[in-house]
């Protein structure tokens, strides 16, 4: 039986298909799953296209932002609301690839790739996931990261989280070895918001380092009630490899991974060019 | 399994093939509708030559279900020139020897006029991160990013 598709005409009746078929796989941008199906790794069940306009909305004006799963890296990065995050969906593939790539896909994409994902990750984002006909529920992005690896199913409908209240305060980079496009060899992103002089709140998130994008944690504390200083600066790249797990692949060495990350975080956080 | 049809633009004209439901847009446009602009490159999104526009967007045919098309504009190289005028851009690869071999140039001219529609007066680095998607193993880049820069210039002096 070759592969045969589907449409849902509602985020629900997706996450019912899905939830009630495992041989259902959701079809987002495609950029990941085509290639699955072009080079026959996917040779049967059923491909799940949504056509609900729910599934592409963006609530960007506010101080809370919600994206739907099946937004385009190039939706976000023609966003003015969302000027913070198109360092991030810019630095994902070229223009083709930013035309089709969705933000649902990037929570699933598999190591080196998925560096939209590890912009949220500093940002804090709910996940809603909906499985079954039921209403979505929300879960934090670090947990659904974990749950992933072990096999969620249903459907992602969408992130949410706060805009930082200052655009500077947030930062991303991506390393990599082509430009002006190449995969990762590793992405960071940070936000450290600022009372009085002072980090509260610091997230700091990897990609690249671990099978899933990961919280620096060890960072996150070394910065937390600190002034953004070289003492602090300092400290956080002495902690830059706590919680990481990176491998080795095509892109980079694992030994290469560790020993440059302490370099690009402390360039991230001074604000320095590459 | 049965055939499903699909209908969309092609270039201006309304075309339909009935094709295997998870086809990709590349292997319709080139088995199924005798268009052979886009070509199979890699079936990877990594190398553009089966760059095509969707709706004035540059998407990859490789990795578009072709059943996602469905009553939508999808335009290839072919579709440039005007009767016997080709399009600036396609002048200005040939003045500035953009093709070599000339297996990426479908996917570039479609890559270089998704741009130039959107902004016709592209700085360099615009240029060259419009063609980011795009590999040529052929010219080194250079005339392909001199070619798009001289087709912006040219779309000016005509509006002169
Ligand atoms: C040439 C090329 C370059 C790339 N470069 C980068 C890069 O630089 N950085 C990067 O991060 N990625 C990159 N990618 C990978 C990919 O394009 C992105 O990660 C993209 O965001 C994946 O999204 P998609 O919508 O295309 O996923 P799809 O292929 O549609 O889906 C991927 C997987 O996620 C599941 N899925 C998708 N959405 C949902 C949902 N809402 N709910 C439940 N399951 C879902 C699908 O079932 C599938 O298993 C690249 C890919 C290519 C081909
Ligand atoms: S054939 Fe589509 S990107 Fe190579
Ligand atoms: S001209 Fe030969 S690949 Fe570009």
């Amino acid at each position: 039986m070759p592969l045969d598709v589907r449409v849902a005409t509602s985020m629900a009746e997706a996450a019912g298909i899905l939830t009630a078929d495992q041989r259902t796989k959701l079809l987002s941008g495609g950029t990941l799953m085509m290639r699955d199906v072009n080079e026959g790794r996917l040779l049967d069940g059923t491909l799940l296209r949504i056509t609900d306009p729910a599934y592409r909305q963006m609530n960007t004006s506010g101080a809370r932002i919600e994206l739907g799963a099946g937004v385009t890296m190039a939706m976000v990065s023609n966003n003015r609301d969302l000027a913070f995050l198109h360092a991030a969906a810019r630095s994902i593939g070229g223009p083709a690839i930013r035309q089709m790539a969705t933000i649902g896909g990037n929570l699933f994409a598999q190591t080196p790739y998925g560096d939209f994902a590890v912009a949220l990750l500093a940002l804090d984002a709910q996940v809603m996931v909906q499985s079954g006909y039921g209403s979505a529920r929300s879960m934090p992005l670090d947990e659904f990261l974990g749950a992933r690896e072990r096999g969620v199913s249903g459907l992602v409908a969408g992130v949410q989280f706060s805009k930082p209240q200052n655009a500077a305060d947030f930062r991303f980079r991506k390393v990599s070895r082509v430009k002006p496009k190449g995969i990762a060899v590793m992405s960071i992103a940070a936000h450290l918001p600022n009372t009085g002089g002072r980090i509260s709140q610091a997230r700091v998130a990897y990609g690249a380092m671990a099978p899933t994008a990961v919280r620096a944690r060890g960072v996150e504390r070394a910065l937390e009630g600190k002034a953004l200083d070289a003492a602090s600066i300092q400290a956080a790249k002495a902690a830059a490899l706590e919680g990481t797990r990176p491998a080795t692949d095509a892109i980079a060495s694992e030994w290469y991974r560790r020993e440059v990350l302490p370099v690009h975080l402390g360039r991230l956080l001074t604000g320095e060019g590459r | 399994m049965a055939k499903v049809p699909v209908q969309f633009r092609l270039n201006g004209s309304d075309r339909a093939a009935f094709i295997d439901a998870a086809d990709n847009l590349l292997m319709t446009l080139r088995r199924g509708l005798n268009e052979f602009a886009p070509k199979y490159g890699c079936g990877q999104g990594t190398c553009g030559v089966c760059t095509v526009l969707i709706d004035g967007e540059p998407q990859l045919s490789c990795l578009t279900l072709a059943v996602a098309c469905e009553g939508r504009h999808v335009e290839t190289a072919s579709g440039m020139a005007e009767g016997p005028n080709l399009h600036p851009l396609q002048v200005a690869f040939m003045d500035n020897f953009a093709a070599q071999c000339g297996f990426c140039t479908p996917g570039m001219l479609m890559a270089a006029r998704a741009l130039l529609d959107r902004n016709p007066k592209p700085s360099r680095e615009e240029v060259i991160e419009a063609i980011a998607g795009n590999i040529c193993r052929c010219t080194g880049y250079e005339p392909i990013i001199n070619a798009i820069l001289a087709a912006a210039g040219a779309g000016d002096q005509k509006r002169a």
